[in-house]
């Protein structure tokens, strides 16, 4: 699964704002094929890492390494042009447009041959293509010409998350994408995220789910207080062991970081 | 896609895609059935209440006088499309059609340079305004209701002591008091006719090349059908009396050509996307304000247009050019066919529409020779009525939007 080099590696980033220390020395890493589950409580810098892999916070310090090359992303379309495509737990959808339009938003295609004035879209070949991609990730949706506002959230987070795929990225950020989710819906997206990693991308989830992410997810990544606190293969470990991981509170010896700021615990006892 | 697994596929479709059209009708996408209903009706009634309504003078009368308010309109639906609202069409068409006859009567410009001087000038208010709108992040609202002030102020300084300028140049009076034989007439019904016909046949056959599932051959006879009879019972009731009026024609021109604009290239597509959720329009990459700046821009633009047919059809232009109830009639059309006042979705062809219904009840009152204080109720009440169908198909769409 996870084999060979990473396809992204972050090595020592660290992000501040103002006096707040919101990453500390963060390595980090995604190989193709691979889904890393990132977790850790609110506050614990998750966003922050995903924002600074997007390219919407720059880091402060440290290398990113993306396909073994040392790169610098300090905006956006920097992140894009690599392959690293982001979609946001609130989705960015128009809802009064239907699936096509929104999957080839700000990106349509236009007809071949027509002036520069006139620059009609090319429909047909948004639908087809639109079509071919939704039956590749096996994406049900009752017609490519729904509003995408008449559809089921988990449609519309499969809608988003195909969405990422136009542009070819080789890593995808998930963030948050079972929030607000039935448990119907959530199986659908998370079966969604399955054919991602069968596509030999890499995927990153953030949630606040550990079951969804114990689901998913081949290794889980925990963040606490902007510092990694633990990194664990999802098949080898226990909820135990990563919730302790996130509230920084001991459970059996599983190895415990050396804790930046005492006495804050017990806060995610209930997220288990 | 192989045949087989379309013509399998067929019948186990048939049932949503009924159910999309009900939900489609009940929830206002199909508003454009609803207005032609309604018309159908306010038709009906006014020619029961007088039997000249319907006769061939006065429908020609009635597409003469709703070129001015349609032709604005159209402007109009482009900002209501972005969710916002400008209401300053109305004295900018004032002063556009002011700025025209100065320049063709007082200083004898040529009819073309005039005109274009006075679109140029509509032009630049819009973009003007819409500037100031996107880079202050001023309502629109307010930042028009300004500029309706400024240029009504702007229209009695153009026109200067006389207050009145009466347009003597054929080329600018002939705009709205031309009609074409009977033969060109048909000409054009035949140019319509066809070009509809042909649009429909193209589109069908790129569906099919795309191997796409495609609308069944008896909706695209039936919509070839319906315009081609409409277009032929209008050339020949247009022919029985003076003709096809070119004032008709520019006005076709202008919604089918912003219908083009809106429906079928990719700024169109970003002025709905804009309107629907600009946070998602500036992620996916769109310049949501150079798309903000230019709707303005179009409506100026409209707006400086419908204001010359206005003038070519009083041949004049007077201090109440661009006045009166104009701007809020114009606003009301669209909404009344059908596109919604919050933004993302409609059409130019409400524009049309909406003129059509407000000008048949206001050419119809006058017929009855009621008086203005009912006129301005009864167009009110339509609008309220309007909005109130506009506002209840939102919130059954937000009711069924998400599960």
């Amino acid at each position: 699964m996870s084999t060979g080099a990473p396809l992204l590696e972050l090595e020592g980033v660290s992000k501040r704002f103002g006096p707040v220390q919101a990453l500390d020395r963060v390595d980090f890493a995604v190989h193709a094929g691979e889904v890393v589950g990132l977790v850790g409580d609110n506050g614990a810098g998750k966003s922050t890492l995903v924002k600074t892999i997007a390219g919407i916070h720059a880091a402060d310090d440290g290398t990113i390494r993306f396909e073994g090359q040392e790169v610098s992303i300090s905006k956006p379309q920097d992140a894009t042009g690599l392959g690293i495509a982001t979609v946001y737990q609130d989705l960015a959808l128009c809802d009064n447009l239907d699936v096509v339009a929104n999957l080839f938003l700000g990106r349509e295609e236009v007809s071949p041959g027509t002036g520069t004035l006139s620059r009609q879209l090319d429909e047909a070949r948004m639908e087809h293509q639109t079509g071919e991609l939704l039956s590749n990730l096996a994406v049900t949706i009752p017609s490519l010409r729904s509003e995408v506002g008449t559809l089921s959230g988990g449609q519309r987070q499969q809608v988003a998350v195909a969405r990422s795929l136009l542009g070819e990225p080789k890593v995808v950020l998930l963030d948050e994408p079972t929030a607000a989710l039935g448990v119907a819906q959530t199986a659908q997206v998370l079966q969604l995220i399955r054919r991602l990693r069968e596509r030999e991308l890499g995927v990153v989830v953030i949630s606040h789910n550990l079951v969804d992410v114990f689901e998913v997810a081949d290794r889980i990544f925990v963040l606490r207080l902007g510092r990694a606190a633990g990194e664990f293969n999802a098949e080898a470990t226990t909820e135990e062991h990563v919730v302790s991981a996130i509230t920084g509170v001991g459970a059996d010896g599983e190895r415990k970081k050396d804790d930046p700021a005492p006495g804050e615990s017990g806060l995610g006892e209930e997220k288990a | 896609m192989s045949d087989a697994a379309l013509a399998s596929a067929d019948g186990e479709e048939d049932l949503p895609r009924r159910k999309e059209t009900i939900r489609r009708l009940v929830q206002g996408d199909l508003a454009s059935l609803r207005v032609v209903i309604g018309l159908a009706l306010i038709w009906a009634i006014f020619q029961f209440e007088n039997d000249r309504f319907l006769s061939a003078q006065n429908l020609t009368n009635l597409m003469l006088q709703i070129t001015a308010i349609g032709l604005i309109s159209v402007g109009i639906v482009f900002v209501l499309l972005l969710g916002e609202i400008d209401l300053s069409v109305g004295a900018v068409s004032g002063l556009a059609a002011a700025v025209m006859a100065v320049l063709s009567v007082k200083h004898g410009w040529s009819p073309y340079l005039a005109i274009a001087a006075a679109i140029a000038v509509g032009m630049a208010i819009g973009v003007l305004q819409g500037s100031l709108f996107s880079r202050f992040v001023v309502p629109s609202f307010v930042v028009t209701l300004a500029g309706l002030l400024a240029w009504q102020g702007a229209l009695l300084q153009v026109l200067g002591s006389t207050g009145s300028i009466n347009l003597t140049d054929p080329k600018i009076t002939g705009l709205a008091n031309t009609f074409y034989s009977d033969t060109v007439g048909w000409i054009f019904a035949a140019i319509v006719i066809g070009g509809y016909g042909a649009v429909l046949f193209l589109g069908h056959r790129r569906r099919v090349a795309a191997g796409l599932d495609r609308e069944s051959l008896s909706g695209l006879v039936f919509r070839f059908a319906l315009v081609a009879v409409v277009t032929i019972v209008a050339t020949t009731v247009l022919n029985s009396d003076r003709g096809v009026p070119l004032a008709l024609l520019i006005l076709l021109t202008f919604v089918v050509g912003m219908e083009y604009v809106v429906k079928r290239t990719g700024f169109g597509r970003h002025v709905f996307a804009v309107g629907g959720n600009a946070e998602a329009a500036r992620r996916a990459g769109i310049p949501v304000n150079a798309i903000r700046v230019a709707v303005f821009g179009i409506a100026g633009t409209m707006a400086a247009i419908g204001g010359i047919m206005a003038a070519s059809r009083l041949l004049a232009v007077n201090q109440n050019s661009g006045g009166n109830e104009l701007l809020l009639l114009a606003i009301a059309g669209p909404v009344i066919a059908g596109t919604s006042l919050f933004g993302g979705r409609g059409s130019v062809w409400t524009a049309l529409m909406g003129a059509l219904v407000i000008g048949s009840i206001s050419n119809g009152m006058d017929l009855l020779a009621l008086s203005s204080a009912v006129k301005f109720m009864v167009t009110g009440g339509v609008l309220l009525l309007a909005v109130l169908v506009d506002a209840v198909a939102r919130q059954q769409r937000q009711g069924s939007g998400r599960v």
